[in-house]
């Protein structure tokens, strides 16, 4: 009966798309109006000339008469641009005004070893030490070089972004009211699609590896103030009192107690800015940083399929290595130094330090600690272009006809119900459902999100993109849901789904491009996979963590009470988990929808597509405007989801 | 013992709600407990008004939610009360500047808490010396004194452990090193042996008792175990929904309970081994044993052997020798067996 009822929150919705026919033609698509005379903007608000007006202001601004808001950050990206040069001149340039050379191969390697050695012993050695081999020896197209100006964009980007995260949490913190403001702006800041704030970039700081820098950091730092925000929260407040009682003034307490303390929270956000950072490396190309992202792209645009996988497998190796010693660092607890001489209170250090001696008396006497020998480097490309034209060869008739049926039975049809829907019967859903869930303020909050779509004028492009992000959720939990329930069954099974997932996620979105562009050439097929690959991730990841987590105590009265293995699956780990897979499904929308943002790049007709023209024509308050309406659309479904899991973990006494 | 004050509390109140100052005075600073409930707020401590003497071990006693954690911290500030006032050497804690309370509790505290409380990146040295840091001693010094204290809490050896590598017990320890480091006046203890196992919690009862010997400072203990409250208390208050509602030594709370809630809390404990013979003697009636005398501050524990040995009720003598009552065999019997009678 409940749910029976439940279902009335669905009627209006229902009603609105029956009566569409003698709906007026205003209720179907937002109207186009024209407040102050609008040019080309097709909405009933022009947001994206407001917002343009601001940029322009923004732009002409003087300080004082002095000095305009543009200097200001064109010498910002100024001091970016000299940090870069010190590292990059580390890395690979070297400096010649001093003739100092760059640091050589064999000491990353090296020292990638010790360290890798140092955190969590010869697993880790090997993958750091392999990963700096791997770049050296298949550099024939210049990987390694690459590798280093990426490398070194990141060294400048992820310490800033890790400064300014923590000082906005610390912010967020100490103050209750810049928690309310910086919170939900974060919110969006996580939501909007890396391009739209890449127009803007570009316009105050210029393009170029600073820009991307700059880009990065913006794009970088939310997660890191979030968690140090959660990590200076959940300090047990014994120990705050502790540090009271010792009578620490406020900077001793924030300094030697509450940042300590948090240290776990602090370095998973180191962790999350450099995947961050990475993920950012191709995109960061549109405006010009160089580095493997932009050879990626190139080689991408160009179609060459071989080449690109050969750097798009740089950047992977790349991104597990840095993710799993950055993981190391944090798992990494202080363990007691035994007395004795220096050598053996500290022997990585003293091996380390033995290393770099012998690299500098030797190297004058052998060449290639300095550089690889080219003669030995290796390039795979041609290997990937032929197993490419294997596949076109020999399975282009059965793809293709496979891409076809799905996009005719299937895409097509949901697209054209989906864009038809109209937009009234949308607001009445979100507004039932938000009144439902969490009461009248969250159905008035994202009523104001989806109108705000409705209003800018990307209403029928923003369904498109809707259409795109549902379809690929419900593939994803289609594969998804079984996928978790099955490794959830085992503890081999789980270990090895979870490793499988942790490493996908390191990928940087873009890699995802490569293999569905190598089967499906590009179109919507191709999109929605990737899509699918990407997004199926946390799905499967949440699911897991669910039915894992369920009370060992409830399972066991399951089984006393005589379940069968599958009644407890179905009967009480399933229902317990759903808050959890909820979730999941929340997640798995979001990076959904920033995959779709960057499928735009193999040509949609959504949204991202509009992004992309925005940039190629510098329109930043176009690229925000569409950043905002993705970045509304995802929050909307993520507040609808995340009020309705809280529920239910309420209902079942689990918050 | 001397009865200097101390800590003196005079009228505290703690409510938590939406605004308890306003409630507070708008109830005339007396809100009754309908009051308290339909406007919803939280009584954590009500009208707590008692002093602690120089030297003494007072323990707070209560079950948890009784208020008894909120209360100790009102003492040292760690709480803000709704009301009261609070005097700590004759100083207004209450009105003092955030910087003499930092300097009050950089020298004049020390508190242990439950769950230990260590920083866990700091070694145990690093986490004793560190009152000493922040007050801006030096390395060296600072280091030298910590090393002491790690020899007095018994941690020898462990100077460079990390909280993480120390069992619980070895943690405490830690804790109980770092408030003593600064050689306070006072010491705070919040149920610093509730998250022990039982074992380990009786041993560090017992070097409780050992350090307190050497140490004489003054104490405010809180505990919910009235086992370790009698064990180491001189007087004991007994809190109930934010209210002290007795405050005594031990043998007061069991020979006489001032509520049916401290009586039901004191039931179960033997009394024979807390009762001296003075709480269950009576006048000289009739036949006495003149073979055998008790002194009247002995606890009944201790006399029953030689009293149950005798045919008739034994005469009670006080530290002069003088005959001041007697002892009747049925009521020692009584008392020793009063608390399985009922089961």
């Amino acid at each position: 009966m409940r749910h029976n009822k439940a279902l009335l929150v669905f009627a209006p919705f229902f009603l609105l798309i029956i009566l569409k026919p003698w709906l007026p033609g205003w209720a179907k698509i937002p109207p186009k109006s024209c407040l102050g005379g609008c040019a080309d903007i097709e909405g009933m608000i022009p947001f994206v000339d407001w917002v343009n007006a601001v940029i322009n202001f923004l732009r002409k601004y003087e300080f004082f008469g002095a000095f305009t808001f543009r200097d200001i950050t064109r010498s910002i990206s100024g001091i970016i641009d000299s940090l870069l040069h010190f590292t990059e001149g580390l890395l690979h340039e070297g400096f010649a005004d001093f003739n100092i050379g760059a640091i050589p191969w064999i000491a990353l390697v090296g020292a990638a070893i010790i360290y890798g050695w140092y955190l969590r012993g010869w697993k880790l050695a090997l993958l750091g030490g392999g990963c700096f081999f791997y770049l050296a020896l298949f550099s024939k197209r210049g990987i390694w070089e690459l590798s280093m100006q990426t490398l070194s964009a990141i060294a400048v980007s992820a310490p800033i972004a890790g400064l300014i995260g923590i000082l906005v949490g610390i912010l967020a913190a100490k103050r209750k009211s810049a928690e309310r403001i910086i919170w939900p702006i974060l919110n969006v800041l996580q939501s909007l699609p890396h391009f739209s704030y890449l127009i803007i970039v570009a316009i105050f700081f210029g393009v170029g590896s600073k820009a991307g820098v700059i880009a990065t950091i913006i794009f970088a730092f939310p997660p890191m103030a979030r968690l140090t925000l959660v990590g200076l929260q959940n300090i047990r407040s014994e120990v705050i009192e502790a540090g009271m009682m010792s009578g620490c003034s406020r900077m001793q307490m924030l300094f030697k107690v509450e940042l300590p303390s948090a240290r776990n929270e602090l370095m998973l956000g180191v962790n999350q800015i450099i995947m961050q950072c990475l993920a950012m490396v191709v995109i960061a190309s549109f405006i010009g940083q160089s580095g493997l992202g932009h050879d990626l792209l190139t080689r991408l645009q160009r179609l060459a399929i071989g080449q690109a996988l050969e750097v798009g497998i740089a950047v992977v190796f790349i991104a597990i290595a840095l993710d799993r010693f950055s993981q190391a660092i944090a798992n990494k607890q202080p363990t007691h130094i035994p007395e004795g001489p220096f050598w053996k209170r500290r022997p990585y250090l003293t091996t380390f330090i033995g290393f770099v001696v012998a690299i500098l008396v030797l190297s004058p006497a052998l060449p290639f600690i300095a550089k690889f020998p080219e003669h030995l480097t290796i390039s795979t490309s041609t290997f990937w272009d032929s197993i490419v034209d294997y596949i076109t060869l020999h399975f282009y008739g059965p793809l293709a006809s496979f891409r076809d049926a799905f996009l005719v039975y299937f895409l097509i049809p949901v697209r054209s119900a989906i864009t038809g829907i109209p937009w009234i019967a949308i607001i009445a859903l979100v507004a039932c459902l938000g009144w439902k869930m969490g009461g009248w303020r969250l159905a008035l909050i994202v009523c104001l999100f989806v109108f705000f779509i409705a209003a800018s004028g990307y209403w029928v492009r923003a369904m498109i993109t809707l259409y795109m992000v549902l379809v690929s959720l419900l593939i994803c939990a289609l594969l998804g849901i079984p996928l978790g329930i099955w490794a959830s069954r085992r503890d081999w099974t789980t270990r090895v789904m979870q490793n499988i997932c942790d490493t996908f996620q390191t990928f940087p979105s873009f890699i995802y491009l490569l293999p569905v562009v190598m089967l499906f050439q590009i179109n919507d097929v191709s999109a929605i996979f990737a899509i699918i690959i990407y997004a199926s991730i946390p799905i499967v990841r949440y699911t897991i963590f669910g039915l894992r987590n369920v009370p060992q105590e409830i399972i066991e009265a399951a089984v006393t009470s005589g379940c069968t293995q599958n009644q407890v699956l179905w009967k009480v780990r399933l229902p317990m988990a759903f808050p959890e897979i909820i979730l999941g499904l929340n997640q798995t929308l979001m990076f959904g929808l920033f995959m779709v943002m960057i499928a735009g790049f193999i040509g949609t007709v959504d949204l991202s597509q509009e992004i992309f023209r925005a940039l190629t024509f510098n329109d930043g308050g176009k690229g925000l405007v569409i950043g905002l309406c993705v970045s509304f659309i995802g929050l909307t479904a993520d507040r609808l989801l995340v009020a309705w899991s809280d529920r239910q973990k309420q209902e079942y006494g689990l918050a | 013992m001397s009865k200097n004050i101390k800590i003196a509390c005079k009228d505290i109140w703690k409510l938590y709600g939406s605004n308890p100052q306003d409630f507070f005075e708008k109830h005339q600073r007396n809100p009754s407990d309908e009051a308290i409930k339909s406007e919803q707020y939280i009584p954590a401590v009500r009208n707590a008004n008692f002093d602690v003497y120089d030297g003494e071990i007072l323990v707070i006693m209560g079950l948890s939610g009784s208020g008894k954690s909120t209360l100790v911290r009102c003492l040292s500030r760690l709480v803000e009360p709704t009301w009261g006032k609070v005097e700590f050497d004759g100083i207004d804690l209450l009105q003092a500047s955030e910087k003499t309370l930092i300097e009050i509790r950089r020298h004049k505290m020390g508190m242990v808490f439950q769950n230990f409380a260590l920083l866990p990146h700091r070694t145990v040295l690093q986490n004793i010396a560190f009152p000493l840091e922040v007050q801006g001693i030096d390395k060296s010094t600072r280091e030298e004194k910590a090393r002491e204290i790690i020899e007095i809490v018994g941690l020898q050896g462990r100077d460079n452990y990390y909280p993480r590598e120390l069992s619980g017990g070895q943690q405490q320890r830690v804790g109980i090193g770092r408030s003593l480091a600064v050689e306070p006046d006072i010491w705070f203890l919040d149920e610093p042996f509730s998250a022990l196992d039982p074992l380990i919690r009786k041993e560090m009862q017992n070097e409780f008792i050992r350090l307190q010997s050497i140490l004489g400072k003054t104490i405010v203990f809180i505990t919910h175990d009235f086992d370790e409250a009698i064990k180491l208390a001189d007087r004991i208050a007994i809190m109930y929904e934010g209210v002290i509602v007795q405050l005594g030594t031990a043998e007061e709370l069991i020979s006489n309970p001032a509520t049916q809630y401290v009586a039901e809390f004191t039931r179960d404990i033997p009394r024979a081994k807390l009762l001296s013979v003075q709480s269950i003697m009576e006048p000289i009636s009739g036949e006495v044993s003149d073979q055998v005398h008790v002194y009247a501050n002995d606890s009944i524990e201790k006399v029953a052997r030689s009293v149950l040995a005798q045919e008739s009720n034994v005469s009670v003598i006080d530290q002069t020798d003088q005959v001041i009552g007697m002892l009747k065999r049925e009521r020692l019997l009584e008392t020793i067996f009063e608390n399985s009678s009922e089961e």
